[in-house]
């Protein structure tokens, strides 16, 4: 494995985590302001909040941790990239931003406070669209060089079926990811109410995520033809997937191990992203940036790899600690200890 | 070609999103390490007010952290979208410190979360004083590294640019630069200093406003105590930044002070107007700049005239100098006065008007926060990697720059009055009294 490699590697395994974490948090925000509009937040909105609320700004991290590793790792992304995205990607920070500030103003300082969780729960839903564009443009065809500039060529990005699709998936398995997810942990929490709701959503969004995962690999068979071949080589990965979606479904429906369900969930997940990842190799905007060519001079790149591996060293016990304390913590599940400040 | 209107709106841009920024970024540096203090104190004394302290500042901190992460995020976007052409540079040379801020970030968002929902959750409350290293630690750590990335482009160093080509690329030299010792020093003794008198303006101000709770006065006493240590260390950092300049960025330096010639035994100049080239109505202190530069009054100080015009930062700044200076000087004055009076026992550092006068602290500090940065900042200008790259060779090329200008302007707006009325909302619904009563009848009547 050469170094490019171990870097793309370890920046598409904290950008899967975002994608996962992500989706729990921007579909339970849109979940529970939906429940405040139809006026169920009595059902919902305790498990979500005993959720989200000691790992809010951790979610948040591994977005930070990916864009700043990809500067790292590959500066000329930058180049290409930061004049591209200027206006996607600045959509993209102000429904960070709105999400973010509004879910603390609303669990921290005005509980109960309509305006707030719905700002933060559209925002949500809005935005896994507006960060997917990035790869809609990484599968090239939307920009161009002119004077030796990358400029990006809105019409076409939005007149484009592959756009669409994409859009659709990201926000189908949002909510079908999240769904599955809050199912199981409302389980753990006893509450029979909750989790029946949250099931028949997980159910209702698993179908949509499916179709459209599957109409982007048609799409691409004419967007870039290059890729399509590329998946056609990983294909065990991707049957692969599609047989953990069908189990997932399939206890979810018998009402069955939610915990199991939730991690052939994410089974799917890993062995779908990975497998696209793979098949994108070796662009990361095509046809003008590779790996190879956009890789930090060695020095750095040996420093980077250190810094990672003794980061990790402090956060992997730490991220431990933290899903022992809350996530897999019996009483703190069942709302019997609050202990907020 | 570089496009100069996406170069000035860039810059806006930038301007806007990082003066923003700041306000909640430095109080997310000085925070943790107040509520530090009071549960130390706490535990120590065993003293129920202070614990009580701690977990009032921790709940208004939630949301400031809040507006300060989502802010950072932006910023740290912003920084490949405004100027890829200096991230793909810089990004050869200084992607380290930039990925371990986000370590450090991580750190203490992981036990941020955990100390926020384990209040009265351990029988030993040193248990939970312990988590709050980690957060402190992080806090601080991402203040570090992400000013070694400023002082980078202060004074890069640590590669060798050949015919446009980065060869000998050497990541610790360019993390330990020579502007990174003052620059940190100075950033994170003045984030500790904003907010110990932010905290203490909020103090005085609840007792100015009917609430003569004792709890308040323990606040006044710890975070003016905090003030006073931090401001000294400010100025004294301050003093060691200005040598730093006479020697590594004597531009910067010399505009600042309005130096126009090289010269012998340099007064220092406070004040004043500058018309046509004349500098009026400054107050002119002998040898001061000399001693301020080299430490001796007769040590030659490198005036404008060594430079070429394109190389000189804008004269302004010499405002912003006069701004941090002073009011970092009065509020020094402010806790010694006040700290020396209490142990005094005189009566007029408890009058309306001395509180009234640390109630203003709190904005004060904050210009002088704000006016410290665009000194640093606009003082490099032209440049955005000193001697290496123009600010105009960094900037984006797309034309969609004013649109973003005015977003982020509303979004700042948006968040900055959220921020204050949940702030507000959440302090006057729950006074300290309300809570203290509630806590009293919990516990059995055994603090007051």
């Amino acid at each position: 494995m050469t170094i490019e490699i171990l870097g793309i590697t370890v920046l598409w395994v904290f950008l899967f985590g975002y994608i996962l974490v992500g989706a729990i948090d921007f579909g339970a925000g849109f979940f529970n302001a939906y429940s405040v509009w139809r006026g169920k937040e009595r059902v919902l909105t305790n498990v979500i909040q005993r959720y989200l609320s000691p790992v809010w700004e951790v979610t948040n991290v591994f977005l930070v941790f990916f864009f700043v590793g990809m500067i790292g790792f590959f500066p000329k992304t930058a180049f290409y990239y930061g004049t591209t995205l200027l206006v996607p990607v600045s959509f993209g920070i102000i429904l960070l931003a709105i999400r973010g500030s509004y879910y603390a103003f609303e669990t921290y300082g005005a509980r109960g406070h309509k305006g707030y969780s719905f700002a933060y729960g559209i925002a949500g839903l809005l935005l896994p669209a507006s960060l997917s564009i990035v790869l809609t443009i990484s599968e090239g065809g939307f920009v161009e060089l002119i004077d030796g500039q990358p400029v990006l060529d809105y019409w076409k990005l939005f007149t484009s079926p592959l756009t669409w699709a994409i859009v659709v998936l990201s926000l189908a398995a949002t909510l079908y990811i999240s769904a599955a997810f809050l199912t199981w942990y409302a389980n753990k929490a006893g509450d029979v109410e909750a989790t029946d709701l949250l099931r028949k959503y997980a159910l209702i969004w698993a179908l949509p995520t499916i179709i459209t995962a599957a109409g982007i690999i048609v799409e691409l068979r004419r967007h870039n033809p290059l890729h399509y071949e590329n998946i056609q080589r990983f294909w065990p990965l991707f049957l692969l997937s599609f047989v953990l979606f069908l189990g997932t479904v399939f206890l979810i429906w018998k009402r069955r191990q939610y915990g199991l369900a939730f991690g052939l969930l994410a089974g799917q997940f890993v062995f779908a992203f990975f497998g696209y990842g793979a098949s994108h190799y070796p662009y990361l905007l095509y046809p003008y940036l590779t790996i190879y060519d956009s890789f930090t001079n060695p020095a750095m790149a040996i420093a980077l790899v250190v810094a990672f591996v003794f980061g990790l060293l402090l956060l992997i016990p730490s991220l431990y600690l933290l899903l022992r304390m809350f996530l897999f913590n019996k009483d703190y599940v069942k709302g019997k200890e609050d202990h907020h400040a | 070609m570089f496009s100069l209107d996406s170069v000035f709106y860039s810059r806006v841009l930038t301007e806007l999103t990082l003066s923003f920024h700041i306000i909640y970024a430095t109080i997310g540096v000085g925070v943790p390490l107040m509520i530090m203090l009071a549960q130390w104190v706490g535990i120590k004394k065993n003293d129920e007010h202070y614990i009580l302290l701690a977990r009032r500042w921790a709940r208004g901190f939630v949301i400031t952290v809040a507006v300060g992460v989502v802010t950072g995020t932006a910023i740290g976007l912003q920084l490949s979208l405004l100027w890829p052409n200096f991230m793909e540079l810089a990004g050869n040379v200084i992607a380290l410190p930039l990925f371990m801020e986000t370590f450090a970030f991580f750190f203490e968002a992981i036990f941020l979360g955990i100390y926020l929902y384990t209040w009265d959750r351990f029988e030993n409350q040193k248990k939970h004083f312990l988590l709050l290293i980690p957060v402190a630690i992080g806090a601080s750590f991402s203040a570090v590294f992400i000013t070694i990335v400023n002082a980078f482009m202060n004074a890069p160093q640590g590669f060798n640019l050949v015919n446009n080509e980065l060869i000998n690329v050497n990541p610790l030299v360019a993390m330990f630069n020579p502007a990174m010792p003052t620059k940190v020093a100075h950033v994170l003794g003045t984030a500790y200093m904003t907010t110990a008198f932010l905290l203490a303006a909020i103090a005085a101000f609840r007792l100015l406003r009917g609430s003569d709770h004792v709890y308040h006065k323990k606040a006044l006493l710890l975070t003016m105590k905090v003030g006073l240590i931090f401001s000294i260390s400010a100025a004294l950092v301050g003093d060691l930044s200005g040598k730093y300049l006479a020697e590594y960025q004597p531009e910067k330096l010399a505009a600042a002070e309005w130096h126009f010639e090289t010269e012998e035994n340099a007064p220092l100049m406070l004040y004043g107007v500058l018309k046509d080239g004349e500098v009026k109505y400054a107050i002119k202190i002998p040898y001061a700049l000399s001693i301020l530069a080299h430490n001796s009054p007769t040590a030659e100080v490198i005036g404008l005239d060594q430079f070429p015009e394109e190389d000189i930062p804008p004269l302004y700044i010499h405002y912003l100098f006069d701004i941090m200076v002073t009011i970092g000087m009065l509020l020094l004055g402010l806790s010694a006065l006040f700290l020396f009076g209490m142990w005094r026992k005189w009566k007029f550092v408890e009058s309306r008007l001395f509180r009234w006068l640390i109630v203003l602290s709190g904005p004060l500090v904050f210009v002088s926060l704000e006016a410290g940065w665009w000194l640093a900042e606009v003082g490099r200008q032209p440049w955005i990697l000193r001697n290496i790259m123009r600010t105009s060779e960094g900037a984006t090329t797309s034309g969609h720059v004013d649109t973003m200008l005015v977003l982020f302007a509303l979004l700042y707006i948006v968040l900055g009055i959220g921020s204050v009325v949940v702030l507000r909302r959440m302090f006057i619904r729950n006074p300290v009294e309300r809570e203290i009563a509630d806590r009293a009848q919990e516990k059995g009547g055994d603090i007051r």
